[in-house]
């Protein structure tokens, strides 16, 4: 396909600015790239993960703009003149924030490929319920597939991490 | 992974959106992208140019008239429909919404999205069909309104033609409706659904069990009367991994008769 054939508004690129976790960043992107692929190997904030890529594992997942989205089911170009948070931007510098802190001490991750996306939904769950029942949290995580803890874990590290009391 | 190389397009209104639908042959409207992405990545669906209609302002929003009828926006998402007070004239759709996927594509999929896609096993098109919604859609020729039933035309294949765009999805005045579903886990893809409508005249529309939604009319909200009406359509369902033909028959009875009680009993509310 020729772009020359194509309408005046239709672009096979475009140079789109966007911030991540307060860093302003201007690319030029393909229209076919994937968001997760500029998150990951343009800036190379590799902390999101590719685990599926067909929409159902959450790795990938990221607040976009205030909203739980799965970068791998945006395009790049959609994300010009958004403001973007990701895994890298919870901690202060080496400092785990409390609900990193919750699921290492509640033993939440095993292999932790699951996880970047996990926090990131916890996130967005406790910004609008800052004291979710096991319900609330498990229907929060249902975008998130971990093969490895059985969820449990992750459950009472997001409750402990609201300041709520977990059993051992 | 890598698509195929698309052209991309971000009109700000509906008659630049159809104008470039129209222009070009490989033109596809892209929503919120929960599903034709994905299809992109399969190379299921390969379209040359991406009409993104993210920035159209005239696509969003919910409105209530004054005589109880929804004017949504195709745009909505099923996040935005679920917390709108609007949307609450209605309560099942904003119910429905709840059971779609998981947070994140509710945060990003939208309404029209879903009946555009006409996957049978969405969870829109019966429900819609149930609650005897219009679709107003806009081409080169002007605005149509199209009434559910005949909106989706097989699998995702719907009264939209190419150089058309979906504008306004119409839903009027009704409590009393229901939906069942059995879907493989928990808010996943659904096996079979029933969206039943007690206002008025009853109408249960099956989904999962035909290209599109089957609608029937049972002669009483009694349950032996929707298992019979149910019986009498005659329905010819796929087989799958998941259930049989003959299950899918079979579950198709039930959720009828599950959406139908819900739906009578609100009706009597």
């Amino acid at each position: 396909m020729g772009s020359s054939s194509l309408h005046p508004a239709v672009a096979l690129s475009r140079t789109i600015t966007v911030e991540i976790n307060g860093t302003s960043y201007e690319r030029e992107v393909d229209a076919r790239r994937l968001l997760i692929h500029l998150i990951r190997d343009d800036l190379d904030l590799t902390g999101s993960h590719v685990g599926c890529d067909t929409g159902n594992c959450g790795a990938c997942s990221v607040i976009f703009d205030g909203t739980l989205v799965k970068s791998c089911m945006l395009l790049a170009v959609q994300a010009d003149g958004a403001s973007i948070e990701t895994v890298e931007g919870l901690a202060d510098s080496d400092e785990l924030n409390p609900l990193q802190q919750a699921f290492s001490d509640h033993h939440a991750l095993q292999c932790g490929y699951c996880t970047p996306g996990m926090l990131m939904s916890a996130t967005a769950l406790l910004r609008v319920n800052p004291s979710p029942s096991d319900e609330e949290i498990s229907k929060a995580i249902q975008g998130n597939i971990c093969r490895c803890t059985g969820y449990w874990n992750i459950v009472k590290a997001i409750k402990a991490a609201s300041g709520q009391e977990v059993g051992e | 992974m890598l698509l195929r190389e698309v052209g991309y397009a971000r009109p700000e209104t509906v008659e630049q959106a159809v104008g470039l639908l129209a222009e070009h042959d490989g033109a596809r409207a892209l929503a919120g992208g929960q599903t034709l992405i994905n299809v992109m990545k399969a190379r299921a669906a390969s379209p040359d140019v991406l009409v993104d209609l993210n920035e159209i302002p005239e696509l969003k929003g919910i409105e209530l008239r004054p005589d109880g009828t929804l004017e949504i926006g195709p745009m909505t998402t099923y996040t935005q429909l679920i917390a709108s007070p609007e949307a609450r004239a209605r309560p099942i759709l904003g119910e429905v919404c709840a059971q779609i996927a998981d947070v994140q594509v509710r945060n990003r999929g939208t309404i029209g999205g879903n009946v555009c896609s006409s996957d049978p096993t969405n969870h829109l098109p019966p429900l819609m069909v149930a609650v005897g919604s219009e679709m107003t859609i806009v081409g080169a020729d002007g605005e149509r309104a199209v009434p559910a039933h005949e909106f989706f035309q097989g699998v995702y294949m719907t009264a939209v033609g190419p150089g058309e765009l979906l504008t306004k999805i119409t839903i009027p005045a009704g409590r009393g409706d229901g939906f069942a579903a059995v879907p493989i886990g928990m808010d996943g893809t659904c096996i079979v659904n029933a969206a039943a409508s007690a206002n008025g005249e009853l109408r249960v529309a099956l989904g999962c069990v035909g290209a599109v939604p089957e609608l029937v009319r049972p002669s009483s909200a009694d349950t032996e009367a929707v298992h019979e009406a149910v019986r009498a359509a005659d329905l010819q369902p796929p087989g799958d991994v998941h259930a049989s033909a003959d299950y899918r028959r079979h579950l198709a009875e039930v959720v009828a008769a599950r959406a139908v009680e819900q739906a009578a009993g609100r009706a009597r509310e």
